[in-house]
């Protein structure tokens, strides 16, 4: 199989690819999202907390 | 009389005190990421290159791979969520209520991209992005029942009123749970019967079946994973006030 036939999907590329290309950004920015939220929220949490030592 | 010996006890106990959990949950993150990534590769590379071309699909059945797993997990992690729901409600046990809540997110993706990929397969295969069929219908009203879990979570200040309201919604939503599973038997329905839970003699060749179990398994390593992330940022903001937090910041911000 070549490479270009493999992308090709035997003339599905596009409704495979979309379906795979979707799937993989929702999962990626269902992990990514809390953690950046986890990671700003920490960082507010401490200039509460420094504000508060002043 | 105990039902539940001393160790086994203890061990709940202390899984279930949040800055234990909090710090077990983010130790285990990367390895359990680990995991999912071989998984993820292998089932991938099984699915999109090893297996074979379908003799009357063509190629286009390679969404089974994603299709089929995600839709199991729209179901699998609603059943969760229910019975964490209710574990919430019964014993008021704060971090049962943090992992129905945090499932719900991770459950209604799957249940997006279940009926996102169906309707990417459906389109070439059937000539219709979409048609009301019982088990269609039935799946997008598991997105709704997802999306109201949440929408009445964030409606709720106060967090533990908030997780009984969730609970109680869950648990009244389980009836839609064999109403999907059962759809296509039960109707007439353009979608295709069960292929692979037809245990004595599923209509799968081997050389399909392993990268579709192998996704199978991968997606619930995802689901771990992401569930832990999301109960971590939940717990955190929960626990703003306590000790555990206040301390966890300071040693941070060193």
């Amino acid at each position: 199989m070549t490479i270009e036939s493999f992308f090709a999907m035997g003339g599905y590329a596009f409704y495979v690819w979309t379906a795979y290309g979707i799937c993989g950004v929702v999962l990626v920015i269902n992990v990514l999202m809390p953690l950046r939220q986890r990671l700003s929220f920490l960082q507010e949490l401490a200039r509460k907390q420094q504000r508060q030592q002043l | 009389m105990k039902f539940i010996p001393d160790p086994i006890g203890k061990f709940f106990h202390r899984m279930a005190s949040p800055p234990h959990f909090y710090a077990l949950a983010g130790q285990m993150i990367p390895w359990l990421t680990g995991i999912f990534l071989v998984l993820l590769g292998y089932g991938l590379f099984a699915g999109l290159y090893l297996a074979p071309t379908d003799y009357q699909q063509g190629d286009s059945y390679r969404i089974i791979y994603i299709h089929v797993p995600s839709a199991w997990m729209s179901l699998f992690i609603y059943i969760v969520m229910a019975l964490a729901g209710a574990i919430g409600l019964i014993w008021r046990i704060k971090l049962a209520e943090i992992m129905a809540i945090s499932s719900a997110s991770v459950g209604a993706s799957f249940t997006f991209i279940a009926l996102v990929t169906g309707s990417l397969w459906g389109k070439p295969m059937w000539g219709t992005w979409w048609v009301w069929d019982a088990r269609l219908t039935s799946e997008l009203i598991l997105l709704f029942l997802y999306l109201g879990v949440m929408g009445l979570y964030n409606a709720i200040d106060d967090k533990r009123t908030a997780s009984k309201a969730v609970a109680i919604l869950a648990l009244v939503g389980v009836v839609n749970i064999p109403i999907i599973h059962y759809s296509v038997e039960w109707w007439n329905t353009l979608h295709q019967g069960p292929t692979v839970t037809k245990m004595d003699k599923p209509s799968i060749h081997i050389s399909m079946l392993i990268p579709l179990l192998t996704m199978a398994v991968a997606f619930k390593f995802y689901y771990v994973i992401a569930v832990l992330q999301r109960a971590r940022l939940e717990l955190l903001q929960r626990e703003r006030t306590s000790a555990w937090v206040k301390k966890l910041v300071m040693e941070q911000s060193k």
